[in-house]
């Protein structure tokens, strides 16, 4: 039982983590049009940047902080300089040239940063467990991810929802051609939404890089999940975003913990310890496939485009 | 009268708050010639939509030649002969007018499971192609790549592949939109050698083509039909009048239905 | 009528032709390197032409393709490994298994169209790649050495390094000359068709998704047939294999040679992989004629060039290479 809390946590911890970096990839597919695979370059860049940032500085938060912005500058940058150019192209062309511009990030890390991968170290105060019921303890890093992601997710839904940047946000979401009539700088906009969406998935890579290092190439499997979080919430919903990736958060994570042991109730010990493994890291593409069936557009498809 | 060849059966269709189709009945006879008419937004491409099965009614029924089709599949009713031509033209841009319309041949002609003879040089292939092009006015435009075509040829092509399906009822979705007068004067003039031998469903804002050509005529407005029956009819009908021919004599030019 | 001595035709008979001699040249010279490199070069290339199929003609844009040289590589590995060595067995396994899973993926996957497709086929080639490393009998992460080649008997001796690019090279040609007869078959034209306007296919009488889905099949099982001489030829398979990244790659030989062509994908994969092999010397030497310094260090980074080209191709060279020698025309 104590088990299960603790792996529910987790999956929830990931499962926000996750919805961090789709947000951003959703938006940016949503408003532009514009499939990002280097988006998990941005995860990886924020976890060095933070790593950096804090041995540099000898401030955790402070460190923090510098990081999202830089990660927000560099964001922009590749806006201008690479991206602007990919929209109302066609979605192998974004594939290609976003694929281009992960060898690039991959590289670039390599020579500034070396092969070798950086510890992100944790302030005391973080790095302890808290017990929060009796007999139960969790990490308490691992709770303020969950904190932060949350407080993070409402704001971003606050903003998108309640505000006029919002309103523009979800017009481009549904109806491109509409935030050009309206007159607005759709150029800024698109900038500020793509830095926007580059600090999220900083932000979820420098809380990651704690659990784990800042590797080359960190972002790229996570991206991947990130993917099947949004065909599965719908693309360009924040909202199926966020149902989404407390799914797959919690399926990927409690699945890998528990299905082992239940496969035991039905099969040999032996059997079950080969296909544990295998078809617990299947299990959120079989989630995947079945929810594709029923509803090919995802959960929350988004008005149509 | 059973002797429909397609019967529309009390079809009704709601997006939203906006009734697209009400309650709509339609016979079409072996051999008539019928038009729909009605002004923007009467829900005459929602009609088609349910016709050819892209879009689902919400009750009602349509049959053709006795069979309900009202779920099938668009390709199945491809395949018992309803051809449709498209009100913005909707055509293999990247191949030539004669591959077009060799497609449509190829696909009356079984399954496509065939992956080694060169399509392009079959003769049971190509040779109805080229006459389909032919009957519509284009013979000597085969081996021209579409997307370099007018919009005019365009309309052609449409009509020849619809031709070469060999349908049982042919489905015109506005043929003369965007038209000059000149090629719509020509296509009346094809349409009206076409009626001879097939059953045409025509949609189409063009009054002048629609008297010169239906048999009879129906009124769609805000998704019912106000009025149904021969031209001379429907002309002294005082609602289609007041509701539809006051803006009609201006001949409105294209635009969705 | 055109001549048929374009430069553009003239150079892709004679790539085909220097393919063809790649073992001469490297017996005179006793350059065995060349002879490694450019067999794995005609293997991802039979992989390429068959993304092709599916990419340029079906407009399916997969990427996960590479789950198919995986598949491919693990059916051979696996059956080695328990003791079936017979390529009598082991190459039509492995190619039913890879037309299996495209079978079944296929018919999710085609249910979407555009980006979903690409990321959904992403997912189920990620799944596959989870379910190597998973494989703990079979070397999980570490990957699957195979230590006798497919045995074909007396037929044919896969061991041999000449015979097996001669294989391997033959594969290459039969793979082109078959997607070249698909593509203009009746079939061919309802692939092309429905990528142009899947739409009008239907209204014309053409059910599309059972003929996107058996390309599909075909191009993951020509695919699979890349994967089994791959696995041959490293005498060895891993989850590596099957990574997304290298999904990635087989897009980039399949847009750098040039979509719309038979040929397009060899060019690209003969570019993209002499390339990665000849970048870090250019590099060197580029830079060291620009700055004057010793550039050996820079040689490690020739993937910092890398990626911005693929960039430049994608927005200025989008016909890639086959489209620069046809003068930018498309068709």
């Amino acid at each position: 039982m104590l088990l299960f809390i603790e792996q529910t946590l987790n999956g929830l911890q990931f499962g926000l983590l996750l919805f961090l970096l789709a947000a951003g990839l959703t938006l940016v597919f949503g408003i532009m049009d514009l499939v990002n695979l280097a988006h998990g370059s941005l995860y990886m860049l924020g976890a060095y940047f933070a790593a950096t940032f804090t041995a540099l500085t000898g401030h955790f938060i402070g460190g923090v902080v510098l990081a999202l912005m830089a990660t927000l500058l560099v964001g922009m940058a590749v806006e201008v300089i690479a991206m602007r150019r990919l929209y109302g192209r066609d979605h192998l062309d974004h594939v290609l040239g976003t694929f281009g511009l992960i060898l690039f990030f991959n590289e670039l890390v390599r020579l500034i940063w070396g092969p070798a991968g950086m510890n992100l170290t944790l302030p005391s105060w973080l790095n302890t467990s808290i017990e929060l019921m009796p007999g139960v303890h969790y990490s308490m890093y691992r709770l303020s991810i969950i904190i932060v992601s949350l407080a993070v997710a409402i704001s971003l839904y606050f903003v998108v929802m309640r505000t006029r940047i919002g309103m523009l946000i979800r017009a481009g979401a549904s109806n491109r051609e509409m935030i050009g009539a309206l007159g607005i700088n759709i150029k800024l906009l698109f900038t500020l939404v793509f830095g926007a969406g580059a600090a999220l998935a900083g932000l979820a890579g420098l809380m990651q890089a704690a659990i784990l290092t800042a590797q080359i190439g960190m972002g790229e499997n996570i991206l991947i999940l990130a993917f099947v979080v949004i065909i599965i919430g719908g693309i360009g919903s924040i909202r199926g975003a966020f149902v989404a990736s407390l799914l797959v958060g919690l399926i990927d994570t409690v699945g890998r913990a528990f299905l082992p042991d239940v496969l035991k109730l039905f099969l040999s010990n032996s059997a079950a310890s080969t296909a544990g493994p295998a078809l617990s890291s299947m299990l959120i593409y079989l989630v995947m496939a079945v929810i594709l069936v029923a509803r090919p557009e995802g959960l929350f498809p988004a008005a149509n485009k | 009268m059973t002797d429909a060849l397609l019967r529309i059966e009390g079809v009704s269709k709601r997006f939203g708050g906006v009734i697209a189709s009400d309650n709509i009945s339609l016979e079409i006879r072996p051999g008539e010639l019928h038009a729909v008419i009605g002004p923007n937004g009467a829900g005459k491409t929602t009609l088609i939509g349910q016709l050819m099965g892209e879009i689902g009614p919400d009750s009602g029924k349509v049959v053709f030649e006795g069979n309900d089709i009202t779920v099938l599949p668009t390709w199945q009713r491809g395949q018992l002969g309803l051809a449709r031509s498209f009100q913005i033209t909707s055509l293999f841009l990247n191949f030539t007018a004669l591959d077009n319309v060799a497609l449509a041949v190829q696909a009356r002609s079984g399954h496509s499971f065939h992956f080694w003879r060169d399509a392009r040089r079959l003769p049971e292939l190509r040779v109805p192609a080229r006459d389909a092009l032919a009957r519509v006015g284009l013979a000597g435009r085969e081996d021209v790549v579409v997307s370099n075509m007018s919009h005019g040829e365009h309309r052609q092509i449409e009509i020849a592949m619809a031709l070469a399906m060999q349908p049982r009822m042919l489905l015109l979705d506005e043929p003369m939109a965007g038209m000059g007068p000149e090629e719509s004067a020509r296509l009346v003039e094809t349409l009206r050698e076409l009626k001879q031998e097939l059953t045409i469903l025509l949609i189409e804002h063009d009054m002048e083509a629609v008297f010169a050509l239906a048999d009879r005529i129906s009124v769609l407005v805000y998704g019912r039909v106000i009025a149904s029956g021969a031209p001379e009819h429907i002309r002294s009908n005082a609602e289609v009048r007041r509701a539809y021919l006051g803006d009609g004599k201006k001949k409105a030019a294209g635009g969705h239905g | 009528m055109k001549t048929i001595f374009t430069v553009r035709n003239v150079l892709v008979f004679g790539l085909l032709a220097f393919l063809a001699v790649i073992p001469a040249y490297a017996d005179v010279t006793g350059n065995t390197f060349i002879m490694t490199l450019f067999t794995r070069i005609v293997i991802l290339a039979i992989a390429a032409v068959s993304l092709n199929l599916i990419m340029s003609y079906g407009g399916m844009v997969s990427f996960g393709h590479a789950a198919y040289l995986g598949i491919g590589g693990y059916a051979v590995g696996i059956l080695a490994f328990e003791g079936i060595n017979s390529g009598f067995v082991q190459w039509p396994v492995a190619m039913i298994a890879c037309g299996l899973f495209a079978l079944v993926t296929g018919a999710l996957s085609l249910r979407t169209r555009g980006v979903y497709f690409i990321m959904i086929t992403l997912a189920f080639a990620q799944m596959i790649y989870y379910v190597g490393v998973s494989l703990d009998r079979y070397g999980a992460d570490d990957g699957l050495t195979i230590y006798k080649r497919s045995n074909f008997g007396s037929l044919i001796n896969l061991s041999n390094k000449t015979t097996f690019y001669y294989v391997c090279l033959v594969t290459l040609f039969a793979t082109m000359y078959l997607v070249w007869r698909l593509v203009n078959s009746r079939f061919g034209m309802v692939i092309q068709g429905a990528r142009s306007n899947d739409r009008r296919m239907r209204a014309i009488g053409i059910p599309t998704f059972r003929y996107r889905l058996v390309c599909f099949v075909i191009a993951g099982m020509m695919c699979g047939l890349a994967g089994i001489l791959l696995a041959n030829q490293a005498d060895f398979v891993s989850p590596a294999t099957m990574h997304w990244t290298r999904s990635g790659d087989l897009i980039v030989m399949a847009v750098l040679g040039g979509m719309g062509s038979v040929i397009g994908p060899v060019v690209g994969a003969v570019a993209l992989l002499v390339l990665e092999e000849t970048l870090p010397h250019i590099i060197a030497v580029v830079g060291h004629f620009v700055t004057g310094l010793e550039m050996t260090a820079a040689r490690e980074y020739w993937q910092l060039v890398l990626g911005p080209m693929l960039l430049l191709v994608v927005l200025y060279a989008r016909g890639g290479i086959d489209g620069l020698l046809r003068g930018g025309r498309r068709d």
